[in-house]
């Protein structure tokens, strides 16, 4: 137990005291006039902006926060369905595939004016950008997590006649389930560019709270806003390992025996 | 009654390459177990899953007594268990995937692995497993569905000696107490002549070479030990090694 702790203060100390080393050469930078407040605020200032202005903050932290949930959890139903439809038909998979990666390498910025065209100003727009970026890596980790499954346990499966369903279930979604969490890692980072993205052009959210204290020359607001959509992300990857706990259930997915 | 009967069977993977098993006849008489002994690369496998029907026949044919498919099972030469499942849940899959879960089956498995000493390792998961305990469970799960006849491929060549004697005991138990079939594939002399109530030796050519049965009034390790026993394991040794003279002669082709 002691040693558990020794080894976690171990791991994380020097983190924490570069942060503390960078705050405070920050602090001491601003402090000493070296640079001028409103290029860099200190963040002794950040954090009472933060303060001062919470319920607004945080109203738009709660509104982003839906619209990547949103977007996330669509781009989970879609792209691991569109896995399984690639996976099970491979005509269609050869038909679209090609297409989804042209799709992918168009940056979301140049298809967000597009978004505020089809869907207006607001949330639909917000939520469809955060969709757009989040779909392919969900998408394509399944897909390749379905085309890994083990042969041999494919052969193992054969010999008792399965239905195309049991085999899904019982073979191909389990391989590719780790396959599947670690693309819906990568994509809960780009749920937020998404959202982010998309409220500068659509409104709403800490987009659009970054965007309007931009023109009004608030920097210690900007990093209010930066501040905010890291802590953002932070806690959804924290969702998410606990999601893939609850998942795993401490079973050894992808170990081969 | 014959339980397989197979008529001049012939395998190829591709036109242009020789044959894997060519031409190969012998019936399986019911209640007969059967080894298959030959050098490596010979077809034991394939001829193997040729009659499980993991493999298209490519000329000849197999056929096996009415409703025989319904109650055969397959071991592999590793023990090839599901990693995200654990040792019961492993025995259950035939179960499942077959739909006879019933609660009756359930405890059948549960019996089983206490029967094979993994009582106390039910919900283990395989790499929690030694190789022997893991080649325990896919016999178990071989034998869950209650089959008629088992098809085993080498599924003791990777086990320390004793655990491999410890299973041939137990296959040998089963075959006694519930008139359990098999064929068994080996490259092992003194294994197929423990196990095997007939010997099909194969060559490297695909060929069958000799065709013996074994008559043992009662098999046990100390078998091992008899004049007798040794005697046959040698001869055999002999005819073996003939064959790979024999197969130098031509050219070595294996």
């Amino acid at each position: 137990m002691l040693g558990a702790l020794r080894d976690w203060i171990a791991e994380k100390f020097p983190a924490w005291i570069f942060l503390g080393g960078l705050l405070s050469v920050w602090q001491l930078v601003v402090a000493q006039e070296w640079v001028a407040a409103y290029l860099l605020p200190s963040p002794t200032q950040i954090f009472t902006t933060t303060f001062t202005l919470w319920p607004e903050i945080w109203a738009a932290t709660l509104s982003t926060a839906y619209s990547i949930c949103w977007g996330l959890g669509f781009s989970i139903l879609i792209g691991v369905s569109l896995a399984l439809l690639f996976f099970a038909i491979p005509l269609v998979r050869r038909a679209v595939l090609p297409f989804c990666i042209f799709f992918q390498t168009v940056p979301i910025i140049a298809i967000a004016p597009l978004l505020v065209i089809w869907f207006g100003f607001g949330d639909p727009t917000v939520r469809a950008s955060a969709f757009i970026v989040s779909l392919f890596p969900i998408l394509a980790n399944t897909l390749t997590g379905l085309q890994e499954t083990d042969p041999q346990l494919r052969e193992l499966y054969r010999l008792y006649r399965p239905s195309p369903w049991q085999l899904i279930v019982k073979l191909q979604l389990p391989s590719a389930l780790p396959y599947m969490l670690t693309g819906i890692r990568i994509s809960a980072g780009l749920a937020v560019i998404g959202a982010i993205v998309g409220e500068f052009i659509a409104g709403g959210g800490i987009g659009s709270l970054i965007d309007a204290a931009r023109t009004q020359q608030r920097v210690d607001l900007v990093f209010s806003g930066v501040l905010m959509s890291s802590v953002l992300a932070l806690s959804l990857v924290f969702a998410i390992e606990l999601l893939s706990r609850l998942l795993l259930q401490g079973r050894p997915y992808l170990r081969k025996v | 009654m014959s339980a397989i009967d197979v008529t001049a069977l012939s395998k190829r993977f591709s036109a242009s390459e020789a044959p894997v098993v060519q031409n190969l006849t012998f019936t399986l008489e019911e209640g007969q177990c059967l080894c298959l002994l030959g050098p490596s690369g010979c077809g034991k496998t394939t001829l193997l899953r040729l009659l499980m029907g993991l493999e298209k026949v490519s000329e000849g044919d197999i056929t096996l007594s009415p409703g025989l498919i319904e109650h055969m099972s397959y071991v592999f030469q590793e023990p090839r268990l599901v990693p995200w499942r654990s040792c019961l849940e492993n025995v259950l899959l035939p179960l499942e995937l077959t739909r006879s879960n019933s609660a009756g089956q359930r405890d059948r498995a549960t019996a089983l692995l206490q029967q094979l000493g993994l009582g106390e390792r039910l919900g283990h998961f395989p790499s929690e497993l030694s190789g022997g305990m893991q080649m325990r469970v896919a016999l178990a799960r071989a034998l869950v569905t209650e089959p008629r006849i088992i098809l085993l491929d080498e599924p003791f060549a990777a086990l320390d000696e004793r655990s491999r004697f410890r299973m041939q005991d137990l296959l040998l138990s089963f075959k006694a107490e519930l008139g359990l079939q098999y064929v068994f594939v080996t490259h092992s002399i003194a294994e197929a002549v423990y196990l095997g109530d007939r010997i099909l030796m194969m060559d490297a050519q695909g060929g069958q070479r000799d065709w013996r049965a074994i008559d043992f009034p009662a098999r046990g390790q100390a078998l091992k030990m008899t004049a007798e026993f040794n005697g046959i394991v040698e001869s055999y040794s002999r005819l073996f090694t003939d064959m790979e003279i024999a197969l130098v002669e031509n050219g070595g082709r294996v």
